[in-house]
Formats: C-alpha cells, sequence, structure tokens
C-alpha cells in the first residue's frame, strides 16, 4: 500500500520539536520572570534588575565589554576583509582560511593557550582583567567578523566601483560613498554575531581569571543560587535585548535599500 | 586644451596583453574619432572590443601604445579625472541610492550648488522621458527605465565622451530598436561624440556614422556602415556584416572574375590574374530559368523567412545561399545570375601556396615523382627515427603510405628557371602582373595547380618554365 502525508502532517515532528524545545521553555521563563516563589503573580524581579546597583553594574560592563570587543574586531577585520576580497592574489582563498581555521579548533583548547601567551608577557593576569578579556574576545570571535564582511565584499558588483570612478570619485570617495554603504548587510550581520554572543560569553573571563560579572555568568549565578525567578528575569531581558537588536538592524537594512541581505 | 581640433581622441599603436596569460586582447590598435562622432566597435565576443572601450574609459591601461584626447596623453590618467563617462552593460546604478542621487553622484563630487544639481538632474530625465522619477528606487525601475538612467546618469556631467558598452544587451527585441532610435535621436541633438561597442551588426549598421570591425584583437576594417556592408575588406567583415556566400576566385580580364565555376562582370578593376576572395550577399543573386543563369545548380533546400525564403543551390562542388521571394522546390535545377554590382571583390590576404605530398617508404615527401627532404619528426608530434623506421610517442611504428603532409611557401620564395626540369615541378606563365618593384606570376603547373610566384624579370606570357621550391624555405604540417 502506498502510504501518503499531506503537508500539514510532515509538519507534525517539527510542531513538536517546536513545542518542547522552543515554546515550551519560554513559557516557563516568562511564568518564572514573573512569579516569585511562593507562584504568586510579581514585578518584583523586574524592579529588583533596574534597583540594583550589582545587576545594573553588571549590565553596563558586559555592554562596555561587548562593545569594545566589537569596535575592536570590526577595526581589524574590516580591512583584512577588503584587502582580501580587492586582491587579485589566487591564494587569497588560502589566507581567508588560515584567519577562519581557528574556529576549528577546540574553544577551551585556544583560550588556554592564550592564557599561557598572556601570563608569559603580563605574567600575572589579574592586572588587567578587562584589557585581557576584550583581547581573549577578540581573538575568539574575529573569524566571526571577516567572513561575513568579507563575503559582502567579495559579492559586491565591480562595475559599481568603476562606475564611481567614471563619475569623477576618486578612491576614497569610492569606498566612503559606495564599497562601505554596499558592505553594511555584512558588517551588520557580522556584528550581530560578536556583539550578543560577548555579551554572554563568561568563559573566556573565567579562563583569563577575570572575575568580574558579565550577563551570562550573572543568570549562572541566579539559578546556582536557586533564584530561578531572578535568573528567569534576566533572561527575558537578554531575550529582549536581541529582538530589538535585531529589529533595528532589519530597519536599517530595509531603508538601505541594500540588495544581496545578510548571511547568518 | 585644444577644443577647436577636428579630431577628439585618438588611439595610436595601441596593444594590450594580460599579464597573467600573455593573452593578447588588443593588438596595434589605431583609430581617429572625430568631434560629434556616432564610432561602433563591432565584433564577435572576445574580440577586445570591451577592453579597448575600457581603457579609453581608464579602467584598463594600455601595455603600450597611446592615447590621445584633444591632443593631450591621457593613457594613464585615472578614470575620475577624464572627462568621460560610461554606460555600462549591467547599468552599474547604484542601488542603496534612489535616482536623484544616482544621477547626481557625478556633480555632487564637483561642488556644485544644490539648486543647479536639481535644475542638471530634472533635464536629464526630461531627455531620457523619465520626468518625475527623482525619488524612486532603482529596484522598482524596469530593465529599460534603468538603462535610461545608466545613460541620464553619464549625460548630467556632460561628459566630452559618452561610451557606451553593450547598453541595449539586457533589454528585449522590441525595446532595443525603440532604444536604438532613441539613441541615435540624442546623439544628434547632443552633438557629443559616443563610443559604442557592439556585437549586433545590426544595431551597428542602424546606428553608427563609423563601424570599427574587430577580430581577435585586430581592427579588420573602419568605414560608414554602406561602405562596410557593400565593401567589405576580407572575408571576415563579409561574412560578420550580414549574411554572405564567399567564394574564392581569380581575375580574369577587365572587370571581369572568374569565381563559382562560371564567370561574371564586376565594378571592381583588380589586375587580371589576382587571386580574390568573392562576397555575394544572399539577397542579390537573381534566380533564373535553368538555361538562362550564368551558372546553375540544384535546390537542396528552402526555409521560409517570413519576407523571403532562403534558399540554398548546389552548383558543382559550391554552395550559394540566396533570399528570394519566388520559391523553387527542392531537386529543381535553377539558373543564377549576378549583376555586377551584387560582386564584391577583396583581394586574398593569402597567397601561400600550398601542395599535398605523400611519403615514401624511407620517409621522404613524394611530390609527384620528385623527393622533397623533410625531417618528420618535426612534423609529426612526438616522432622518433629507430633504425630504419619512424615510431611515434606510444613507440608505435608509423605506416608512411598512410601519412600526407601539406607543404607550404611564399610566392617570393619560388624561383622560375629556364631549365625546365631545374626545379619540382614545371608549367605555363598564364597570369603576368606588374607590381611596381616586381612582376607577379600565375603558373599553371603540370598537374593542374595555379601557383602565383613574384619574380623581378619579365618573362613572357604562355612561357614554359621550370620551378624551383627551395626546400629551406617550405613550411609542413601533418595533414589530419
Amino acid at each position: 500500500m502506498k502510504v501518503t502525508f499531506s503537508r500539514r502532517q510532515l509538519a507534525i515532528p517539527y510542531v513538536i520539536y517546536l513545542l518542547i524545545f522552543v515554546v515550551a521553555p519560554l513559557v516557563v521563563i516568562v511564568s518564572y520572570a514573573f512569579t516569585n516563589g511562593d507562584g504568586r503573580p510579581t514585578l518584583q524581579n523586574l524592579i529588583g534588575f533596574f534597583t540594583n546597583p550589582n545587576t545594573l553594574g553588571t549590565l553596563v560592563y558586559s555592554l562596555l565589554l561587548a562593545l569594545v570587543t566589537t569596535v575592536i574586531c570590526l577595526l581589524i577585520a574590516y580591512p583584512v576583509a577588503f584587502v582580501l576580497s580587492q586582491s587579485k592574489w589566487k591564494a587569497r582563498s588560502v589566507v581567508v582560511m588560515l584567519f577562519v581555521m581557528p574556529m576549528w579548533i577546540n574553544f577551551t583548547l585556544r583560550i588556554t593557550a592564550l592564557k599561557e601567551i598572556l601570563t608569559a608577557i603580563e605574567g600575572n593576569l589579574a592586572f588587567h582583567p578587562f584589557f585581557n578579556s576584550v583581547i581573549g574576545m577578540t581573538y575568539d570571535f574575529l573569524p566571526f567578523m571577516i567572513l561575513p564582511i568579507y563575503t559582502q565584499l567579495t559579492r559586491l558588483d565591480h562595475s559599481l566601483v568603476e562606475a564611481a570612478a567614471d563619475l569623477g570619485a576618486n578612491p576614497v570617495q569610492t569606498f566612503l560613498r559606495i564599497t562601505l554603504p554596499l558592505s553594511v548587510p555584512g558588517i551588520i550581520s557580522a556584528v550581530s554575531m560578536v556583539f550578543l554572543p560577548a555579551m554572554t560569553n563568561y568563559v573566556v573571563l573565567d579562563m583569563l581569571y577575570n572575575s568580574t560579572y558579565i550577563m551570562g555568568s550573572l543568570i549562572g549565578s541566579y539559578f546556582s543560587a536557586y533564584d530561578w525567578h531572578g535568573g528567569s528575569m534576566i533572561s527575558l531581558l537578554m531575550l529582549l535585548m536581541i529582538c530589538l537588536f535585531t529589529l533595528v538592524t532589519r530597519g536599517t537594512e530595509e531603508s538601505a535599500q541594500v540588495r544581496g541581505g545578510t548571511i547568518v | 586644451m585644444e577644443k577647436n581640433a577636428p579630431n577628439i581622441i585618438e588611439l595610436q599603436n595601441i596593444s594590450r596583453v594580460f599579464d597573467d596569460n600573455g593573452y593578447v586582447a588588443v593588438q596595434d590598435f589605431n583609430l581617429t574619432i572625430g568631434r560629434g562622432e556616432f564610432v561602433t566597435f563591432l565584433g564577435p565576443s572576445g574580440c577586445g572590443k570591451t577592453t579597448t572601450l575600457r581603457m579609453i574609459a581608464g579602467f584598463d591601461l594600455p601595455t603600450s601604445g597611446q592615447i590621445l584626447l584633444n591632443g593631450e596623453d591621457i593613457t594613464r590618467l585615472a578614470p575620475n579625472k577624464r572627462p568621460i563617462n560610461t554606460v555600462f552593460q549591467r547599468y552599474a546604478l547604484f542601488p542603496h541610492m534612489n535616482i536623484f542621487d544616482n544621477i547626481a553622484f557625478g556633480l555632487k563630487l564637483k561642488k556644485i550648488s544644490r539648486e543647479e544639481i536639481i535644475r542638471k538632474v530634472k533635464r536629464v530625465l526630461d531627455l531620457v522621458d523619465l520626468e518625475g522619477f527623482e525619488d524612486r528606487s532603482v529596484a522598482t525601475l524596469s530593465g529599460g527605465q534603468q538603462q535610461r538612467i545608466a545613460i541620464a546618469r553619464a549625460l548630467v556631467n556632460e561628459p566630452q565622451i559618452l561610451l557606451l558598452d553593450e547598453p541595449l544587451g539586457a533589454l528585449d527585441l522590441k525595446m532595443r530598436k525603440e532604444m536604438q532610435l532613441e539613441l541615435k535621436a540624442m546623439h544628434e541633438r547632443l552633438g557629443i561624440t559616443f563610443i559604442y561597442v557592439t556585437h549586433d551588426q545590426e544595431e551597428a549598421l542602424t546606428m553608427s556614422d563609423k563601424i570599427v570591425v574587430m577580430s581577435n584583437g585586430k581592427i579588420q576594417q573602419i568605414g560608414a556602415p554602406e561602405d562596410i556592408y557593400n565593401e567589405p575588406i576580407n572575408a571576415f567583415v563579409a561574412d560578420f556584416i550580414g549574411e554572405s556566400n564567399i567564394f574564392k576566385g581569380i581575375m580574369t580580364g577587365e572587370k571581369k572574375v572568374r569565381f563559382c565555376g562560371g564567370e561574371f562582370l564586376c565594378m571592381d578593376d583588380v589586375p587580371e590574374g589576382t587571386l580574390v576572395d568573392v562576397v555575394v550577399r544572399p539577397e542579390d543573386v537573381i534566380l533564373t530559368g535553368a538555361e538562362e543563369g550564368t551558372i546553375s545548380g540544384k535546390v537542396t533546400d528552402v526555409i521560409f523567412k517570413g519576407i523571403h525564403y532562403e534558399i540554398t543551390v548546389e552548383s558543382g562542388k559550391y554552395e550559394m545561399v540566396i533570399q528570394s521571394t519566388k520559391t523553387p522546390k527542392v531537386g529543381d535545377t535553377v539558373g543564377m545570375d549576378l549583376e555586377p554590382d551584387g560582386i564584391h571583390i577583396m583581394i586574398a590576404e593569402d597567397h601561400i601556396t600550398r601542395f599535398e605530398a605523400a611519403v615514401t617508404g624511407d620517409y621522404q615527401l613524394d611530390y609527384n615523382g620528385r623527393i622533397i627532404h623533410c625531417d618528420l619528426t618535426t612534423v609529426i608530434p612526438g616522432a622518433r627515427r629507430q633504425g630504419e623506421v619512424l615510431v611515434d610517442g606510444s613507440g608505435q611504428v608509423i605506416d608512411p603510405s598512410r601519412l600526407r603532409v601539406h607543404v607550404s611557401i611564399e610566392p617570393g620564395d619560388i624561383q622560375m628557371s629556364d631549365d625546365v626540369e631545374a626545379g619540382l615541378t614545371r608549367g605555363h606563365i598564364i597570369n603576368l602582373i606588374y607590381k611596381g618593384d616586381h612582376y607577379c606570376y600565375v603558373v599553371r603547373t603540370e598537374h593542374g595547380h595555379d601557383l602565383i610566384v613574384d619574380d623581378e624579370y619579365l618573362w613572357n606570357m604562355g612561357d614554359m618554365v621550370g620551378l624551383i621550391l627551395p626546400q629551406e624555405k617550405m613550411t609542413f604540417s601533418l595533414k589530419k
């Protein structure tokens, strides 16, 4: 007998997956975030987050760390991606690979190696916790920054650059008015791949002896103290930030009328 | 700047060789373009027409040669410093800008006042019939509209030369025809020099004042559309511009030419005996009754083409394609005739004599019983001597009886001798043409070949001569 499935039936496994792994956890987080230990609805967790100087301090520190990491990554990655995308050199894909290759090595191993190098240079890592964290994060996230920008730049129609030159733009003007605006989608997807993870990735900090909390470690600390409600509220706030970020970047992209789309 | 010089741009001995593979894209290109001319570079893809255009725009630099604009050398000048603008093949409109910003791009760089920019943009939008499109985005425009914007964006800068790189290639046929006429009208109105690149011969014939036909990086012919069509300089041009029948022929008298098995009167006064290529346009062939034409043949194919039929006629070993409104049937015998102005004579460039030779048992060349010494190991790739025999690359013995070798020799390298037995062959002089510093003879050999021989001494018509073909002047190639 021939068994046929309708489109609706075929969707069932995915619906189940979504219910168990996406919807259910969300419901749990939301319900925990707005209840107290007795199970009563409350806004105390939300108010608590914004009135506690420690949690606010962590938020500011995380944002600052992520911002500095993202800016440094961008400043390093853009010129690299630009030079690589411009070069007629046949081996350029090999060079791109060399930049990306650290991603294939285990993360813990990489950071441990970095720790040894930094210790050899600085002696005691505890003296420059912020600085070391930025180095660690930059090292970790750089490939994620280079790749989307490089891809976007190689996709750029070279005749647009020629057209700009043809219309009288010198190389700097051409870069500022054509190449840079048209690589914005690549920059946005690169930034979103670096900024948000950088706010929560506390493993790098841990391994480089930076005892400061960032958002990721803050949530962890709430959970390990069995404060599921406070931890859920912070998780929810992080989720909202991600949504907000995505909406804003998508908005800029659409208003810029950029062809090509993002690479995520 | 000498604005009044009649020639706006001159290309002198321009060559472009690509470094990475040594490919010669453009070779010894010489061209002078007059102010206000509409010049078209025409040729098949890969002929170097776009490379030449890119060198004029400054996107590509010639390996050697000079480009002069109003008498000034601009060969190495950056593209943004040239008063030349380009309409790109795929338009290259900036997708992140609206139409106004696209068109105003060049003006904004020149520090022109905002009011002036708005006025100028409005004026070019009127010119390309897209009034009020300032705020539209590029993505909302059709191909034809994008094309017009690309033209407007280039024209707004008031360039001295407008370059157009196959600008109509992406449009559908009807749109293309309309744009051809519009571009032509625009050129007449603006008086700017247009340099247009296309592979479409019809487009070139419709629009241009002057056509430059290119092939393999070289200029084949420069001329007005009518001249290129009616008097193609060589077989390539004839074949590329319109449909044509091309035959090898020989001049047999004053304005008389023999080809395709018949003798015809022609318009070109080419010296008797000259080897020529003859071009006959399909629409110029007159179909007659079987016995009435100069030549006759059998119809092998008839295809309906809308306004006419395309008829293929086989006449002996020749084939003639004819466009006619008459409809003979396949298998009919028809006569064919040509008016003198329907025959286009081109001096054949290639006067090299070629003949075929057999190979003897001891690997020498045999031409009608006479031996030509030739080292076959240089002719057959990978071959080498092994004792008495010749073996190929895989060690197999080469069978000489199956080999044929082409022998070529330049007319100037053949010598004539009173001693009829002195050379490889002998023959009668059937044509004699004085060429200023030497004579050119056509010698019909005892084997029926017509050999072209250049000689500085005067011989008489009908003389029997020995023909000495020096072996060191011969080039050999294997017949496949």
